[in-house]
C-alpha cells in the first residue's frame, strides 16, 4: 500500500439556510482544494462526495456526477456516499484506499449538504430516517431524542447526577462556541456562557437549544495524492496514517453497550493499529459533537478519558487547547456548523490546517504533529475515524 | 432463507396489543426488534414467540420538537424498555405528565398496556406501530 497525502483542501463558509446550489457549494469548494494543490481540474481522476439529503433539500439526485462535470473534470467517475452525518468521511476514506492501492494518483474527495435549506420540521424529519424507520420512528423519535435518551443513560450508568451532567455538557458548547467566534468559516460565531446554554430552549430532555448543533450549509473539498506525487506538489503534505470505518444496528439492538456506541471502538482500533499511534499521541482531534453528551460519549471512546470522567476532563481544559488533547477548536459540530454530507470533510480541513499551522492564532494548537477525526452517522450506523500526520 | 418475522407481521400483531419476538433455538437469547438471526450466536434458528410485556424502564426522554407532520403529539415521552426476556424495545410512556418526567423513571418497572400507531406519510411506505407502556403500581 502507498502512502496517501492531503494536498490541498477548500471549504465554503458553514451557514443557515442560504441560496447556491449544492454543486455550486460543492464547486466553490472544489475549486479552491484543486488551485491550493496546484492542479488543474483535469487532473482529477475520480470524485468521492458525501451528500446526504439533496434528494429532499433541492430534490437534487446524482449531485456527485454534475458537480464534476460542472468543475471542469468531465468524464471521470463520480460516486455519492450515504452514510448520515459521516458521509463525507465515508467518502474520503474510500478515496484514501483507492489511492493508497495504486490504481489512481490524484482524486477528489468531500462533501455537499443544504441541510438548513430544508427548514427545521423537514430536516428534523429526514434526520430521523437514519434511526430505525419500521421499530423506532413511530415512538417519534428525532436525532436530539437520541442523544437525550443517552445523556439521561450516561447519568444513570456512570452515577453523574443529572445537574451536574448537565453542567458539563454545558462546558462543552461553551467551549465550542469559544473557538468558533475565531473561526470565519463557522456557522454560529458567538459567544455563549453557561448559564445561557442551561436557560436556553428544552429540545428534549435534557438537551437544551445550546447542547444541539445547528442545521447547516456548507461544503468541504479535499485533493488526494500519492506520496510521489505529493513531493511534486507541496512543501506541505499532510498524510493520512490511519484510518477506520464500522457500522451498527439501531439504537434498540446496541442496547446494553449504550451509550458507548461500539462501531467507534471498532473503527478507532483500526485507525490507531494502522497508524501505530495511541490517544496519548493525538495533539488536536476534531470529533462528532452533534450534542454535547456526544463530544463526552465520543473522547471517552477514542481513549483520551476515562469511560464517565470526560465531563469532569473538560471542565478542568484536558480537551482544550493546551490541555491532553485539543478537541474541536474548529468550533465542532455545534460552532462551525454541520452541513451533514461535508462535515466529514470539513474536519479533515481543519485538522489538515491545524498541521500546517495555518488557522487563526487563537484556535492554533501550537506544534499540532499528529490529528485525528471521528464522523458519527446516525446513532452508530456508521463510524469513520482517521489519523493524519504532518509530513515535513 | 426468509424471514421468520417479517415488519408486516410485527406491526399487525402488535395493532392487536401482541409483543412478539424471536427465541434462539441453539442459544435461547430472545431477539426484538426481528432480525434474520440472532442478535447473540447470529443462528437463523428462531421461532416465534409472544413477549410478556414487561420490563423496566433503561433511558427516558420527554421530546418538544416533532418531526414535520407529527407536530400536534409533543410533548411525549419516548422510553427504551428492557424487556424481562432480555431485549430493548423503543415505545412511549403514558399516564403519566411528560413535563414531570425525571431520572426516577430509570429503573422503573413497566408494563405494555396498549399501542398506538403512526399512521405513515409520503416518506413512509405505510403506518407503524409503537407499544406504549404504563409505569407497574
Ligand atoms: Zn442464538
Amino acid at each position: 500500500m502507498r502512502k496517501v497525502a492531503v494536498v490541498g483542501v477548500g471549504e465554503t463558509k458553514f451557514s443557515g439556510a442560504q441560496e447556491k446550489t449544492s454543486v455550486e457549494l460543492f464547486g466553490e469548494a472544489a475549486a479552491e482544494a484543486i488551485a491550493e494543490s496546484n492542479l488543474k481540474p483535469k487532473d482529477i481522476q475520480a470524485l468521492f462526495l458525501g451528500n446526504v439529503l439533496g434528494d429532499f433539500s433541492e430534490g437534487q439526485g446524482s449531485v456527485q456526477a454534475f458537480a464534476a462535470e460542472s468543475i471542469g473534470c468531465a468524464g471521470i467517475p463520480a460516486n455519492r456516499y450515504e452514510g448520515a452525518c459521516a458521509s463525507a468521511s465515508m467518502a474520503v476514506r474510500d478515496a484514501f484506499m483507492w489511492v493508497a492501492s495504486g490504481f489512481y494518483d490524484i482524486v477528489l474527495a468531500g462533501g455537499v449538504e443544504r441541510a438548513a435549506t430544508m427548514g427545521t420540521a423537514l430536516a428534523t424529519r429526514t434526520f430521523s430516517m437514519f434511526s430505525d424507520s419500521r421499530y423506532e420512528f413511530p415512538s417519534g423519535i428525532t436525532f436530539p431524542a437520541v442523544f437525550a435518551m443517552l445523556a439521561h443513560l450516561y447519568s444513570a450508568k456512570y452515577g453523574i447526577p443529572l445537574e451536574k451532567l448537565k453542567e458539563q455538557m454545558a462546558v462543552v458548547s461553551v467551549q465550542s462556541y469559544k473557538y468558533g467566534m475565531f473561526n470565519p468559516k463557522a456557522h454560529l460565531r458567538k459567544e455563549v456562557t453557561v448559564e445561557a446554554v442551561l436557560n436556553s430552549f428544552m429540545v428534549s430532555t435534557p438537551l437544551q437549544l445550546h447542547d444541539c448543533c445547528p442545521f447547516s450549509d456548507g461544503a468541504a473539498a479535499l485533493v488526494l495524492a500519492s506520496e510521489e506525487v505529493a513531493k511534486k506538489l507541496t512543501s506541505k503534505p499532510v498524510y493520512i496514517i490511519g484510518v477506520g470505518q464500522a457500522s451498527g444496528g439501531p439504537l434498540v439492538s446496541q442496547q446494553e453497550y449504550l451509550p458507548r456506541l461500539r462501531a467507534r471502538e471498532i473503527s478507532s482500533k483500526q485507525a490507531y493499529d494502522m497508524a501505530g499511534v495511541t490517544p496519548q499521541d493525538i495533539d488536536v482531534c476534531e470529533l462528532h459533537d452533534c450534542f454535547s453528551i456526544a463530544s463526552l460519549i465520543a473522547a471517552e471512546s477514542l481513549g483520551f478519558f476515562e469511560f464517565g470522567k470526560a465531563g469532569e476532563a473538560w471542565m478542568k481544559g484536558e480537551a482544550d487547547i493546551g490541555g491532553k488533547v485539543a478537541i474541536n477548536p474548529s468550533g465542532g459540530l455545534k460552532s462551525k456548523g454541520h452541513p451533514i454530507g461535508a462535515t466529514g470533510a470539513g474536519q479533515v480541513y481543519e485538522i489538515t490546517k491545524q498541521l500546517r499551522g495555518e488557522v487563526e492564532p487563537e484556535r492554533q494548537v501550537e506544534g499540532a504533529k499528529i490529528g485525528m477525526t471521528d464522523t458519527l452517522g446516525g446513532d452508530g450506523s456508521t463510524l469513520v475515524n482517521m489519523i493524519l500526520e504532518r509530513g515535513w | 432463507m426468509e424471514y421468520k418475522l417479517t415488519f408486516k407481521d410485527y406491526n399487525e400483531a402488535l395493532k392487536q396489543n401482541k409483543l412478539l419476538g424471536l427465541k434462539c433455538n441453539d442459544c435461547g437469547t430472545v431477539t426484538v426488534p426481528p432480525k434474520m438471526v440472532c442478535r447473540k450466536c447470529s443462528s437463523p434458528n428462531m421461532e416465534v414467540i409472544e413477549l410478556k410485556g414487561t420490563g423496566k424502564i433503561q433511558t427516558f426522554t420527554t421530546c418538544n420538537v416533532a418531526p414535520e407532520g407529527r407536530e400536534s403529539e409533543v410533548p411525549y415521552v419516548i422510553l427504551l424498555v428492557e424487556l424481562d426476556e432480555g431485549p430493548w424495545v423503543m415505545g412511549n410512556l403514558t399516564g403519566i405528565d411528560p413535563a414531570a418526567a425525571s431520572m426516577e423513571l430509570i429503573g422503573k418497572k413497566v408494563k405494555m398496556t396498549g399501542n398506538a400507531v403512526f399512521p405513515g406519510d409520503k416518506y413512509s411506505a405505510g403506518d407503524g406501530a409503537r407499544p406504549l407502556f404504563s409505569l407497574v403500581a
